[in-house]
């Protein structure tokens, strides 16, 4: 047990000597199923003037029945405990803040479809238990990662606030669940955690980047953390848990007030370094990482703006520093050469394909530390690959009592490269699925559903080849709607709308703020005919690094959708105060009558009152009685009832209470 | 003691307390209407006194609690612009696209997202059918030519770490045909705030910049980029796009952007439209706010005193709101302002700590504000673009920023687009703190100066003083009608009451229902003289006064028409059983309908539910047959019957409406015509102040009018 990580240590020392050791000692590694951790870094600068970057770090564990029982070298433990306890097949967390700019910073590669999160936080897993129990799990486990990261992960246990979906979203067996907090806020609170879970945490190597306020700076902020377990007794690979963590965040580099010129010709892209974007250098890497790099990747249209560029200026200084296909490009200088160069093995796009440059930093240290820096010398326009279609989601009407959910597509005018051959056909379809969730409150009326394509209003079946709908439940469940819709390859817009009924909630269901409204989770839209993967040609394909690896899977172009926030009445929440009061009083005067006549009993009262008339009783009753007897024959008889004596005694009475007054003022006025 | 049992042995029957007080109120029901009325005009004519200061009630808001952030640097960029918009206005060439696309440029540059909002410009058509339905989507669009649309542009910044779940919306309306400087001006204003905008960091919701075509008209430009945001047409979206007369031509990185159709943000938290004014005579700048929209809806009162306070405390801006001009020359305003003041004054000599006296002054300023703010919630037409977004419950504003301001003085330039962007800035600021909606504040106020308000439990006593006596007296009335006659059979024979006697009580005791449907009868005529300006609308070359003529001849004849098929059977029932008290049931069935009718009128426009009061009280309880005043000569009768012609000649509408015009606005160019024109503005605005005229002023004016002239 002792001389394992004296092992992995020798490994790694191998690998950053000799390469074609290496590989065999990796395969002898994975033969043996050794806990492994890479870190890598991929930087791309975006059409916008702003900088992506997006860590990606993956520590794998072997199977439990391979190693050392429930002791892990590099794995988290927290994470190995919750996978080994609520069996999660596997699961995905998110933490985002800000809103990805589908439209400027690419909808249609790797990064944005896995990226690309909605605000606040998003969860799903996948339970490998018996579907009665997968609920309890779902709980448990949310309960779990709310303590982990330290937020209120607690709130989707309950069945109000996640849904079971069919196919939706993720295919899946069943065991599946999806919640998402789109009011969540997301802070280092949340980081720290996360951060907690990497080998070297944020001391050593790419993640000593992280500088709080730099991050937080940004446009966009996402921590991922995905989860991928095989330990299952069904499935007979096993290839352990695969824990990813990724965080994206996109940066604005400082820009040395370029705002002042207007015009787009002379608006040159910001350059950038590590250092001016997160504000420290990368001093080494981990020491128990396999492997780590940081890549730069230029994208397709960019790529082609500088392959014009250079064909524009032939005649270019030798002295730039870019190498590979770019090698004397004008258009930016980089200021640490690369150690390799990839280029994107492009099949179906004619045109030209990204490129990556790899910096291995083994060999920085502190003393010479890696600051990669990017220097525009020519201004650049390019645009980014974008999904088929640009979708969007609002609310139509006001008012709180009804409104409509619209959806609607706007083609983003592909190039012909992405549908390729079939343009021509009449029978191309575009397929698009929409998964949404809504929450009770917001009273869905799905037969409302209507779909209008090209400004036309269409018949359901034309378009939606499947539909599953839940609907809502009050306070049990939240409508889940999935839709697979096939519009003509030729669509320039399409709408879809569904109405609503704003319901009503209960005075403790309230959240706080409650003015502010009520959140609609973000849909998500999948097309599942187009395939992001980026595959990148490489002289030995065998020591291929995980983020590029998880390039190359083929996954669907997925978006979200804007969250929305929906208005409902709320009651004035001082309200109860003033209700209680007026139901006390009126409660205590309908009391008081109630009992009176309850009470009362006529012909008693009757006979008392002949009695106490012959009686003749006192002095002081008699007047009594006489006086409520005045009282009830006033109204009776209007002209003759003023008698001289009720009319002396209040004479008398207004007399006094004028005395007294009179008396008041005095003493006030002359005790000043 | 004896009295009382001697008088009715049998029945000693102890009356609940709250009916004996019921019938106290009755029987007194003369005095008390009279002291209800005064005390209702009296504290009508306190309220100025009554109004408190505002203050901020939402903590979150904060405003002017960071310092402003626009420098000089974003005046001169606004500068540019103002100095590129002007050049092209003197260019002939220029036509109105030219101007939007420099502005889209300008925001693009910025990093905004810009969009085109395309509108024509609908025709006030009157609905009878639409009145209170919410605005409707299904538009038909007549006689659409190329050359006859608006062209709203939009720009729209995202706010970085927002989630886009809510937006602020600066409105600058102008005419892009003819750009004046004042809105050149404004747009510099928007736009110096617009450019810091981009690049703050605290921003939480995103920014809506619309830069409305007012060639149409400025609310119609915003009402028109409303309906495409809340109620857009998915049907006829391709024709529209197929239609596109001359397309808008972009730079190659812009385009894309632009073609992508109408761009949203989230739930909209407030708007701003800010309007600037070259006015020349004024030595320093100030500032006006609007705030009415459609039927006396106010926004929430905290939008208002964020301006109000920036202004004031931040910038050293005048701010002003709306005051009626000819009542700060009224004279006895001015004394009743004075009895106030010397009483307040005697008040705090007895004890300095009541304070309710205010300078006669400020009084007199009060009123008139309080008076303007009154009519223009009565009106229940917009006061200016703002009016739109509160169709759609977002709160907005109007804030018209009057200046001297010529475009050879630079540096006055500068100065005024500095205070002006930094008050947008700060209250931009102060409602991006906001975490919820506007709730916390009041909605229903009046503003007797911009830092001092009435809120709706001060001046619904005045209402409520006014409109209590009305049951009180219809009640008595009927109680009259009811009790006198049978009152004496009663006496006379006392236990024997044979069923035919009992018969012909509770056929005298339903007799009310005659009555009932007679004003059932004028209030439905009064729908109908409602839907005849419909028709007459369809009357080619009509002016104003021919077509007041034409609806007054033909709501005389309809009402002859009414009379002749409905209201015949009566009339043969009050032939063959002349009665004595009919007109007296009359008059308490008019005056409960005249109090259903208020009451539901100030649930919808309290405003007007009280100037209508105003006005119709009076004439409603005064209301006494002539004849029967004429016949017993009398003084006191004589000035009954003077009373009664002064209050119905008054409570006519369009004596009203003229009787009013001629003491604010003085005698010259007076017409019928006039009245006709404001109700042609009332109804095309679909204010239910119109409603109100129609189905409750006017028909209770001619039951009224029934009552003086009843042949009893």
């Amino acid at each position: 047990m002792a001389h394992l990580p004296r092992r992995t240590h020798s490994i790694l020392l191998i690998l950053s000597f000799q390469i074609c050791f290496s590989t065999i000692f990796a395969v002898f590694g994975s033969v043996f199923f050794q806990e492994e951790f890479s870190e890598e870094l991929l930087l791309k600068p975006l059409p916008d003037r702003k900088v992506l970057a997006h860590f990606h770090f993956e520590t794998t564990a072997p199977p439990l029945s391979t190693s050392h029982g429930r002791h892990h070298h590099l794995f988290p433990k927290a994470i190995a405990q919750l996978v080994q306890k609520f069996h999660v097949k596997e699961m995905e967390l998110s933490f985002t803040q800000g809103r990805w700019n589908y439209d400027r910073w690419g909808g249609f590669d790797p990064i944005s479809s896995s990226n690309a999160k909605p605000p606040g936080v998003e969860l799903w897993a996948v339970f490998d238990v018996p579907k009665d129990q997968v609920d309890a799990s779902w709980k448990n486990l949310t309960h779990t990662l709310s303590g982990l990261f330290c937020a209120s992960i607690n709130f989707l246990e309950s069945s109000t606030t996640y849904s079971a979906h069919e196919w939706g979203f993720h295919p899946s067996s069943g065991g599946l669940r999806y919640g998402t907090l789109p009011r969540e806020a997301v802070c280092t609170e949340n980081l720290t955690p996360w951060l907690k879970l990497l080998p070297c945490r944020d001391k050593a190597g790419l993640s000593a980047l992280l500088d709080r306020p730099s991050i937080y700076r940004g446009f966009y902020h996402s921590q991922r953390l995905h989860l991928t377990s095989s330990e299952s007794h069904s499935s007979g690979v096993e290839s352990g848990i695969v824990l990813e963590q990724a965080l994206t965040v996109v940066l604005q580099p400082n820009s040395h007030k370029t705002s002042k010129t207007f015009l787009s010709e002379t608006k040159l892209q910001p350059s950038w370094s590590l250092s001016s974007i997160f504000g420290r250098k990368v001093t080494g890497r981990c020491v128990l990482a396999k492997s780590s790099n940081v890549y730069l990747q230029l994208e397709r249209g960019l790529v082609t703006e500088l392959e014009n560029l250079q064909k524009d200026n032939a005649i270019t200084g030798p002295d730039h520093i870019g190498s590979g296909g770019l090698k004397d490009n004008p258009g930016f200088e980089l200021s640490v050469r690369p150690d390799k160069e990839f280029k994107e093995a492009n099949i179906l796009h004619r045109k030209s394909s990204s490129v990556l440059y790899e910096y291995s930093i083994e060999r920085y240290s502190a003393f010479e530390p890696f600051d990669l820096g990017l220097t525009w010398k020519f201004p650049v326009v390019w645009l980014c690959p974008r999904a088929p279609l640009h979708s969007s989601r609002f609310l139509m009407g006001s008012g709180n009592q009804r409104g409509t959910i619209a959806i609607s597509f706007i083609s983003t005018d592909l190039e012909e490269g992405f549908l390729g051959a079939n343009i021509g056909e009449d029978s191309c379809k575009l397929q698009a699925n929409i998964f949404q969730v809504v929450p009770w409150y917001i009273k869905v009326y799905y037969h409302t559903l209507r779909v209008f394509v090209d400004g036309k209003p269409q018949a359901i079946a034309n378009v939606v080849e499947k539909m599953h709908v839940s609907p809502s439940e009050d306070k049990v469940s939240p409508g889940v709607m999935e839709l697979v819709l096939k519009f003509p390859c030729a669509v320039k817009s399409a709408a879809l709308t569904l109405e609503f009924d704003k319901g009503f909630l209960h005075i403790d269901e309230y959240p706080p703020d409650a003015n502010q409204g009520f959140d609609i989770p973000s849909a998500v839209i999948i097309f599942p005919n187009f395939q992001t993967s980026m595959q990148y040609l490489e002289d030995n394909s065998s020591n291929k690094s995980p983020m590029l690896l998880k390039f190359q899977e083929k996954s669907p172009v997925l978006s979200y959708t804007e969250i929305l926030l929906v208005p409902l009445t709320t009651p004035d929440f001082s309200m109860p105060y003033n209700v209680i009061t007026i139901t006390c009083t009126v409660f205590a005067l309908y009391f008081g009558s109630l009992l009176n006549v309850l009470r009362r009993r006529v012909g008693e009262e009757e006979r008392i009152l002949k009695n106490r008339a012959s009686k003749k009783a006192g002095r002081l009753p008699q007047l009594l009685s006489r006086l409520s007897a005045k009282l009830k024959g006033k109204e009776w008889e209007p002209p003759k009832s003023p008698s001289t004596s009720s009319s002396f005694i209040s004479s008398k009475l207004i007399l006094k209470v004028l005395i007294v007054a009179g008396v008041a003022v005095f003493w006030q006025y002359y005790s000043e | 003691m004896g009295e009382s049992e001697s008088e009715s042995e049998a029945p000693k029957v102890k009356l609940r307390p709250i009916v004996r007080l019921g019938m106290f109120l009755i029987s007194h029901s003369h005095l008390l209407s009279v002291v209800c009325c005064t005390a209702g005009v009296l504290t009508l004519l306190l309220l100025p006194l009554l109004a408190k200061n505002t203050y901020i009630s939402e903590n979150a808001l904060m405003p002017g609690s960071a310092n402003p952030m626009l420098s000089s640097q974003e005046v001169s960029e606004a500068n540019g612009l103002v100095k590129d918009l002007t050049n092209l206005d003197l260019k002939p060439m220029a036509s109105g696209i030219e101007s939007q696309r420099l502005i889209a440029q300008y925001m693009s540059n910025l990093g905004a997202e810009v969009s085109f909002q395309k509108f024509y410009p609908q025709s006030n058509q009157f609905h009878p059918l639409h009145f209170f339905s919410s605005p409707d989507s299904a538009t038909i669009r007549e006689n659409i030519s190329c050359s006859s649309y608006g062209l709203n542009t939009v720009g729209i910044i995202r706010a970085p770490r927002g989630d886009g779940k809510e937006a602020i919306v600066l409105v600058t309306p102008y005419n892009s045909e003819k750009i004046g400087l004042g809105e050149a001006l404004s747009l510099g204003i928007a736009y110096s705030v617009f450019s810091l905008l981009t690049r703050v960091t605290w921003l939480a919701k995103d920014i809506i910049w619309v830069v409305a075509d007012s060639k149409y008209g400025e609310y119609a430009a915003v009402d028109a980029w409303l309906r495409d945001y809340y109620i857009p047409v998915f049907s006829g979206l391709g024709i529209q796009n197929a239609e596109m007369c001359h397309g808008l031509e972009e730079n190659a990185i812009t385009e894309r952007d632009m073609r992508d159709g109408f761009k949203r943000a989230g739930t909209m938290a407030a708007a701003l439209v800010i309007k600037v004014v070259d006015r020349s005579e004024q030595f320093e700048d100030s500032l006006s706010i609007y705030a009415e929209a459609s039927n006396g809806q106010m926004p929430n009162l905290d939008l208002i005193n964020i301006v109000n306070y920036l202004a004031v405390h931040r910038q050293g801006l005048r701010i002003k709101v709306e005051k009626m001009w000819s009542l700060l020359n009224c004279k006895w305003l001015m004394i009743l302002g004075e009895i106030l003041e010397s009483l307040g004054h005697l008040a705090k000599s007895l004890n300095p700590q009541w304070k309710f006296g205010i300078p006669a002054v400020d009084y007199v300023e009060g009123t008139a504000t309080l008076a303007s703010s009154l009519y223009y919630q009565a009106l229940g037409i917009p006061t200016g673009p703002h009016g739109a977004f509160r169709d759609y419950q977002v709160d907005a504003i109007t804030l018209e920023i009057s200046s001297r301001v010529s475009s050879n003085n630079k540096g006055r330039q500068n100065d005024f687009l500095l205070r002006g962007g930094r008050l947008i800035e700060g209250v931009i600021r102060s409602v991006n703190n906001l975490l919820e909606k506007f709730h916390q504040s009041f909605f229903l106020y009046l503003l007797t100066s911009p830092s001092k308000f009435l809120s709706v439990g001060v001046y619904m006593i005045a209402f409520a003083l006014l409109v209590a006596s009305l049951p009180m007296v219809a009640a008595s009335l009927y109680a009259h009608a009811n009790n006198l006659d049978p009152g004496f059979e009663k006496n006379k024979s006392n236990h024997p009451a044979s069923a035919s006697d009992e018969l012909g009580i509770t056929l005298r005791s339903w007799k009310w229902l005659y009555a009932a449907k007679k004003v059932l009868v004028v209030h439905l005529w009064g729908a109908v003289v409602l839907l005849l300006p419909y028709f007459i609308c369809q009357i080619p070359n009509c002016s104003p006064t021919t077509s007041f003529v034409v609806w007054v001849l033909l709501s005389i004849f309809s009402l002859i028409i009414l009379f002749w098929i409905l209201g015949s059977p009566f009339s043969y029932v009050n032939a063959s059983q002349p009665q004595q008290r009919e007109w007296a049931l009359l008059k308490s069935v008019t005056i409960s309908a005249a109090f259903i009718g208020l009451c539901l009128m100030s649930v919808i426009n309290f405003a007007t539910a009280e100037i209508g009061a105003l006005l119709m009280v009076p004439m409603c309880l005064m209301a006494h047959p002539l004849k029967l005043d004429v016949k017993s000569r009398k003084l006191r009768n004589f000035s009954r019957v003077a009373c009664n012609l002064a209050l119905a000649f008054i409570g006519f509408p369009p004596t009203a409406f003229l009787v009013f015009k001629c003491v604010f606005e003085g005698f010259d160019g007076i017409s019928v015509g006039d009245f006709w024109n404001w109700l042609e503005s009332i109804w095309a605005w679909s204010s239910a102040t119109y409603l109100y005229i129609g189905m409750i002023h006017l028909p209770c004016w001619i039951l009224c009018i029934h009552v003086i002239l009843h042949p009893c």
